[in-house]
């Protein structure tokens, strides 16, 4: 059973999410509360952008209009830095014509105009190559200045044997930082999907240097990222961005959720596909038709493991009470943490991975 | 902010343990533009918060808040014979336990930290502000150039006191913002601004801060009652103190003010064009200049010969 508190944390991201029209309208009290959970679920800048548009943001109390304009002002800022490095990562890579580079993420929402980047706060570009270029892009951006942290050996290594992208790059004339990425999941981790298949959807963005992947894969993507590439934990904004996503597409184009569905079995992601739209459906009210909800019976794991699943991932993705977080709650994002690393590493190397963290961490106070 | 049926409830009007118990329950602030939040468990710093806060209007439990500032006492691992303090802003920590001895610094630099953190609908310049009838002045300078100090003189010989830390501008407009603040003063200049007037209610001092001994000023009551009201900026004056020179204000150029302010904010770049345009604006409707000194009395005499000579 879900504790007021906590109901009252739903109800009012709901309202944030889904119906921002009627924020004017809230006692000063709940507007409070909503702008906490709101800053705290990812989404404040996505209530603003949406506010603004609407011409409500100047209807609130000036507390309340001030913080969502300055998450607004933030989000900007954060586009023009990407916007930037883009432009210098294409200048560093201009002799070269034949590498394909491909955004991701926040990157691609933003300059494909998707719905869900007004007000969308992110930190990195992160980009998709062949993997057997990724040494020779990584080569290029060093020579024009870009470093990556001085890394432990084991840490160096840990990034380029067992996950999906380099060490982050990172200018040191700017703060925003690079991944390179060969896939979208780890190599150790369960799933095992082909990166090449990505690119091979992948299209060029006219009048940029860069490519972007196709819709559904940018869909498949961001759902990944978040049901396996993650603890889920105040994570809710990236399932807010599959539902825009999936809302934009389909609307779109009638035959989008059939390629979604195909595409999902293709690439072996149906679980993250699972999860995500069975919790863009419970929580944010996506409407999923016919041929999706077969799909989900399909590619369900066994009962007891969804229940759980359920259980966890309400609790983890939806913020605590910022004054009264419940036990329960806390229990729940630890076991998800812990599956992250689970679902990402075979046992033998998360045992080997955990000793040397804990030993480290605990005994040599690194 | 408009003051509804008659005047606000400030904190003075509360007893101690009215206070007490507001600051363990959640106090609500007015600070400028900033509703504050605050919930402490110290008990250390009622005392201290009180008398600095005194001036200040008391917010109803049903406002927005701009954000939600909590100080709660912990036991550290693994030395859990020592008392910490957690600072958190709705419900995160923005840095490490910090030693329970330093309650009233850690609250009052956590405040400032989560003001430079959220205030992106305002241009934030790490300034002094201070104003002599109706002309703003801006004292802009990194820690240790002698701004708090001289905006403490300032504000006990008759200056309306705005801010001891943020220049706050609405972007595109030139009026000066005010957030009184208490006034952090450090070291020695504590023991300067006690010199300076008798009358300087001071908090206590916290020794062995990571900035080094630690006491602030409570800014006159002028400075919170008016602190709605914004003054039009006219002056800017980049303070530095050197020991044993005399005061000496030096013109500068618009173009240097510019690059001395623009590189001393928390958020000029990231407000973009807005941020370059509102500064050009603040430095086109100013004089500015260089300003040395030691002796704040001898400051404070010069800095007011400069507005009222404007002025007058």
């Amino acid at each position: 059973m879900a504790s007021p508190e906590q109901t009252e944390v739903r109800r009012l991201l709901d309202i944030a999410i889904r119906t921002p029209e009627s924020v004017p309208a809230l006692p000063p009290r709940e507007l409070d509360m909503l702008l906490r959970v709101a800053r705290r679920a990812g989404v404040l800048g996505r209530l603003a952008a949406r506010l603004d548009d609407s011409g409500d943001l100047a209807k609130l109390p000036a507390a309340a209009a001030d913080q969502l304009t300055g998450r607004l002002v933030m989000a900007e800022s954060r586009v023009r830095l990407a916007n930037w490095e883009l432009d210098r990562i294409a200048w560093a890579m201009a002799d070269d014509t034949e590498t394909p580079l491909v955004l991701m993420k926040g990157c691609t929402y933003v300059l494909l105009g998707l719905p869900n980047a007004p007000g969308r706060v992110f930190a990195d570009v992160d980009l998709l190559t062949v993997e057997d270029r990724l040494e020779y892009v990584e080569a290029t951006l060093n020579r024009a200045g870009w470093l990556s942290q001085p890394l432990k050996p084991y840490d160096q290594n840990y990034y380029r044997k067992w996950t999906h992208e380099l060490p982050p790059l990172t200018h040191p004339e700017r703060e925003v930082e690079i991944d390179l990425h060969h896939n979208v999941l780890p190599r150790t981790a369960r799933l095992k999907p082909d990166g090449v298949r990505l690119l091979e959807r992948s299209r060029a963005l006219s009048g940029t240097r860069y490519r972007v992947l196709s819709e559904e894969d940018i869909v498949l993507h961001a759902m990944t990222h978040l049901m396996f590439d993650s603890d889920l934990a105040d994570k809710l904004r990236d399932l807010v961005d599959v539902a825009d996503l999936l809302d934009h597409f389909s609307a779109a184009s009638d035959g989008f959720w059939d390629i979604l569905i195909e595409r999902a079995t293709e690439l072996d992601l149906e679980r993250p596909a699972f999860y995500s739209l069975r919790y863009c459906q419970r929580f944010l009210g996506t409407e999923l038709p016919g041929p999706v909800l077969d799909a989900l019976a399909r590619w369900s794991p066994v009962a007891p493991v969804r229940a759980l699943m359920d259980a966890l991932a309400e609790r983890a993705l939806f913020p605590l009470h910022p004054d009264r977080p419940s036990r329960w709650a806390r229990l729940s994002r630890l076991l998800l943490y812990m599956r992250s690393h689970w679902i990402r590493m075979p046992p033998w190397l998360l045992t080997y991975h955990l000793t040397v963290k804990f030993l480290r961490t605990r005994l040599f106070r690194d | 902010m408009t003051e509804r049926q008659g005047n606000p409830e400030r904190a003075r009007d509360l007893t101690s343990a009215e206070f007490r118990q507001r600051l363990k329950s959640g106090l609500g602030i007015g600070i400028g533009p900033f509703a504050a939040h605050i919930r402490a468990e110290p008990e250390s710093l009622v005392h201290p918060l009180h008398g600095l806060y005194a001036n200040y209007p008391l917010l109803p439990d049903d406002s927005v808040f701009s954000f939600h500032a909590r100080l709660d006492l912990a036991r550290a691992f693994p030395r859990v014979h020592r008392r910490m303090l957690r600072f958190s802003v709705d419900g995160q920590e923005p840095h490490e336990p910090m030693p329970a001895e330093q309650a009233l610094p850690v609250l009052e630099w956590g405040i400032n930290l989560v003001i430079a953190m959220r205030s992106h609908a305002f241009l934030m310049l790490h300034a002094a502000v201070v104003e002599l009838d109706g002309g703003g002045m801006l004292l802009p300078a990194a820690p240790g150039y002698g701004k708090s100090t001289l905006c403490a003189g300032l504000s006990l010989r008759g200056w309306r006191l705005l801010s001891d830390e943020f220049g706050l501008l609405r972007p595109r407009t030139t009026d000066l913002i005010p957030v009184p603040r208490p006034v952090a003063l450090k070291d020695a200049s504590i023991d300067v601004i006690r010199d300076f007037d008798a009358d300087a209610v001071l908090g206590p001092s916290t020794p062995n801060t990571r900035k080094g001994t630690v006491a602030h000023l409570r800014p006159p009551g002028d400075s919170v009652a008016l602190a709605g009201e914004p003054a039009a900026a006219r002056w800017i004056v980049f303070p530095r103190w050197e020991p044993g020179e005399p005061s000496r204000l030096t013109p500068i150029s618009g173009a240097e003010a510019f690059m001395l302010l623009a590189t001393n904010a928390f958020n000029y770049e990231l407000l973009g064009e807005a941020g370059f345009d509102t500064v050009a604006d603040v430095v086109a409707a100013s004089r500015c200049f260089r300003f040395v000194y030691s002796d704040l009395e001898d400051a404070v005499e010069q800095l007011t010969a400069l507005a009222r000579e404007h002025n007058g």
